[in-house]
This record gives structure tokens, sequence and C-alpha cells, in this order.
């Protein structure tokens, strides 16, 4: 589990995060969601220090995250994994040495084990014969995938994913979704996902954090949003007018 | 305005100390410092040969002019030069140029990997990343650095020479006499601690900006203005310190 609580971040005088305050629930898929814009990478990056808050504090499990010394917090890290916005796959290496990259900077495996454990992760995400293509060569959907690969190498306990199916198209950013949701309770992970989509909120929403101007707007499950009449719900997710009328429906279905 | 300098020096003394702590795999950065060797050393030959012929020509046609007509004999011509070219010309001219070439593109790809989330990527990792990303391009351009301004010192007297004779009116025989004349290795020894001490510069005062780029295109571009221009100040305010030090 990870706890935040009472975060605040500013920027050049703006406060971008007003006092979050949220528990992160183990082997579920956790959703901080909200419109572009509403802090939740930086509530994400605070979560693993790569943005430092200005106030509050993160728990993983019962370890104080910003009580940790340097080493420690390096030594946390290894029980972390990242899937970033943009992927962040380094361009220079194939698809392989990606993946390989965590285990050949702090593993002592031999070559053979490596390649074992690179092999299982990339069938895990259901790539194959990719192996030696570099980044810009496959697509974004196979980039994701490639990122999950990376971000699971060392079977960390924790998964961060910021937007994990931006830019892809309905079904594979599904897929994608899927895949986390299953990794998660394979291995038992605490995953948190940041998202502006409603796709995703209603296919994999465990545990809800909607975000709205840097403030926790609601939080709750995927059924609870069905039944809440709570209006930055209704904004957010329902947005449009053919979604309300289709909510509508349902809970009339209900009946 | 002056606070500003403060807060980047204080920023840039502790990013150092984690530039220089202790390397994770030590096999992972020697790979790195070969590349660097290629890109920098190998990289900057041919603009480190345009620059020394030109230096070597000025300075001649330079001392020639000033020369002439003077009770100075002739000969001197070769010794000033060599005097100019090492101690101060190749070195100075050739880090500047170098600040330029290698400056602006350590800036702009480690701007880029910053912007592109890579070096979150490689701290979520635990990877120490300053010293990940520039320890081997320090060791790169200390290596190479040093080199390519010898080099540049003998391609400049060689072209101060051939001008010296074939244009400027000198004969071989003198000019060799004065390259030859009142010969000290001490001035040898400052062209090499400056190359060490400019290299060090270019590299980290770069990937310092780099490392700390905002967001956004313009901020990656301004990373790479101020990596030329914060190096370049500084190295000839080095330049300055070196002098009073070595030979004030
Ligand atoms: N490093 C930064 N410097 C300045 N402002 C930032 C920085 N990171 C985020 N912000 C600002 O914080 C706000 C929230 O950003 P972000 O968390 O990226 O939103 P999103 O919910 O789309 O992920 C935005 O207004 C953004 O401009
Ligand atoms: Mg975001």
């Amino acid at each position: 589990m990870i706890k935040a609580i009472n975060i605040h971040k500013s920027f050049d005088g703006t406060e971008v995060l007003k006092g979050i305050t949220f528990d992160f629930r183990k082997s579920k898929t956790n959703l901080i969601i909200g419109r572009s814009g509403a802090g939740k990478t930086v509530l994400l990056k605070t979560l693993v220090g790569l943005i430092t808050p200005d106030e509050g504090e993160v728990w993983y499990d019962d370890i104080d995250f910003y009580k940790l010394s340097l080493k420690e917090t390096r030594k946390l890290r290894k029980k972390v994994g990242m899937l970033f916005q943009g992927n962040a796959l380094f361009d220079s290496m194939t698809i392989e040495e990606n993946v390989r990259f965590p285990l050949d900077m702090f593993t002592d495996m031999s070559f053979e084990e490596k390649q074992e454990q690179v092999n299982n992760c990339l069938d895990r995400v259901e790539l194959e014969g990719v192996n030696d293509k570099y980044p810009a060569e496959i697509s974004g959907g196979m980039q994701k995938r490639v990122g999950i690969a990376r971000a699971i190498v060392m079977n960390p306990e924790y998964l961060f994913c910021d937007e994990p199916n931006s830019g892809l198209d309905p079904k594979t950013a599904l897929i994608i979704d899927e895949l986390i949701q299953s990794i998660t309770k394979e291995n038992n992970m605490t995953t948190i996902i940041n998202t502006h989509d409603m796709n995703s909120v209603m296919e994999i929403g465990e545990n809800i954090l909607l975000l709205d101007n840097g403030e926790v707007a609601w939080t709750g499950s995927r059924e609870e949003i069905m039944h809440t009449d709570n209006k930055y719900i209704e904004n957010f997710i329902f947005a449009s007018p053919f979604l309300k009328k289709l909510k509508n429906q349902a809970l009339g279905s209900y009946k | 305005m002056i606070l500003r300098q403060f807060y980047h020096l204080g920023r840039y003394s502790l990013w150092l100390l984690k530039v220089f702590s202790k390397p994770e795999k030590t096999r992972m950065y020697y790979n790195e410092v070969l590349r660097q060797i290629e890109e920098i050393g190998f990289g900057s030959l041919k603009i480190v040969f345009i620059i020394s012929v030109f230096i070597g020509a000025v300075t001649a046609i330079q001392l020639s002019y000033q020369f002439g007509g003077t009770l100075i004999p002739s000969y001197y011509i070769g010794y000033t030069l060599r005097e100019m070219i090492i101690v101060d010309l190749a070195p100075t001219i050739t880090s500047l140029v170098l600040a330029g070439k290698i400056g602006s593109s350590i800036a702009a790809e480690i701007g880029g990997m910053r912007q592109k989330e890579i070096i979150d990527a490689m701290e979520i990792m635990g990877l120490n990343t300053p010293a990940f990303l520039v320890l081997p391009k320090i060791v790169g351009a200390v290596f190479s650095v040093p080199l390519l301004i010898i080099l540049a010192a003998g391609l400049s007297i060689f072209s101060g020479f051939v001008t010296a004779t074939a244009l400027a009116g000198f004969t071989p025989a003198d000019f060799v006499k004065g390259l030859t004349s009142f010969y000290d290795s001490y001035t040898v020894w400052v062209m090499i601690i400056k190359a060490f001490v400019f290299s060090f510069i270019i590299v980290t005062v770069s990937a310092y900006h780099g490392y700390f780029v905002k967001r956004g295109s313009i901020e990656l571009g301004k990373a790479g203005t101020d990596a030329i221009v914060y190096s370049s100040i500084l190295i000839l305010v080095a330049d300055y310190v070196i002098a009073q030090v070595m030979m004030g």
C-alpha cells in the first residue's frame, strides 16, 4: 500500500497540488483521474520522489519515503517500476537492451539468466520478434508494451503508469489497460495509473481518485461512479451529452 | 541577477558531488567512455585542423607586421609565435570553439533526455543519473581535449612557419632558430593544465544546463545557448586565473 498524506506542491507561486490525501491499495489498479493539467503527473511524481513536495508525507507500507537517505531511496526504487507517458525508451538501444538495462545495471545475473528474464517479460506483454529492433522502428502500442516490460523486469512491488494509453487507439488502449491490470493481480503489486480516459476508468478503475484543480474532488470505485451525483464526476466522466444519456439509460434499466 | 548566479553555483556544486560518487557498474561506464572519446576526440579533429591553420597564419602575419621596421632580430618571430600559441592561443581558442561544438551537443543530448523523461526513468531504476550521464563525458573529454590541443599547437606552429616563410618574407633558418630558442617546458605544462581545466568546464557546465533544463523546446534551445555562453566565459576566467597563478 502507498499512502499520500496532505501533499502540497507549487510551481513558481502557483499551487498545483493543494493537500492530497489518499490510500493506494495493494493488488488493486488505483487510478488517478482528472482532466489534463489537473496535477496527475505531478502527484504521481511526488509519490516516487521525482518531484519533491513542498509539504506532506508519502508512505510505502511502513516506510516514510521522504525520511529515507539517498542510498535507501535508491534501494527502495529497485522495487518500483514506472511507465512514462512518452515511454522514455533509450533510442540508441534495441528493445532487448532497453528491457535488459536494469538487469545489466543492478544485478549480477549471467547473460543467459538476464536473457531469459527479458524474454519472459517480453512474452508477458505479448511482444515477439522485435528483440533486435530499435524503439523508433516499432508502433506506439508496441513501445508501450516495451515500456511495461522494462518496468516489470526487476519484479517490482509498486508500479506507476503515467497515461499508459495516451496516443493509442481505443482497442489497443483497452488491451494495455487489461495487461496492466492482470500483471498487477499476478504479481500482487500496488499499481497506480494516471489517466483521463473514461474507458480505462470503467474497465479497470478499482480505487479511483479524481483530481480537480489540484484537489481531491471524489474518491471511489467504478461501480460507485454510476451511482454518484458528484458534480465533478458528472463534469468529467459524463462530459458529453451522449454519455450522459447513456448513463441515464443504464440507470433507468436497473429500475 | 547576482543572486541567480549564486543559486547556480550552489546547485552546480551539489550536482558535481553526485557526478563524482561511486559508479554502479564500471563496465557500463567503460563502454560509454570509449564512445565519448570517439565522439569528442575523433569527432573534433576536422574543426581543430581548420582553426589551427588559421591561428598559425594570423599570428605569423600579425607578428611580422609588428616586427617590421623595428630592431627586434627577425628570428624572434619563431620564438614569440611559439610562446603565444602554446601558452594561450592553442588552448584557449581551441577550447572556445569546442565549447560551441561539444557544449551545445552535450546540453542538447542531456536536455533531451530530461524532457523525454529518460532521466526520470533512469532515476526510478535507482541509477545515479548525474554520474551515469556525465562522468563518462568528463573522462572522455579530459582524455581527448588535451591531445586535441597539443595537436592544435603543433599544427598552428607549422602553419605559422609556412605563412611566415612563404608569405611574410622570413627565412626558414631564422624561423627555426627562433622556434628552438629559449625553450622552457614549463609553458607546455601551462598549456596542458589549461587543457584539463577547460575541458572539465566545457563538459560539466554544458551537462549541467542540459540536466536542469525546464520544459519546452524553447528551453532546450536556451540550455544549448547557455551552455556555450557560460562555458566560454568560465574558460576565459579560468584562463586568467591560471595565467595569474602560474605565470604572474
Ligand atoms: N516542472 C514543472 N514546472 C512548472 N509547472 C509545472 C511543472 N510540472 C507541472 N506543472 C504544472 O502543473 C500543472 C499540472 O500538471 P500535470 O500534473 O502535468 O497535469 P496532468 O494532470 O495533465 O498530468 C500544470 O498547470 C502544469 O503546467
Ligand atoms: Mg500528465
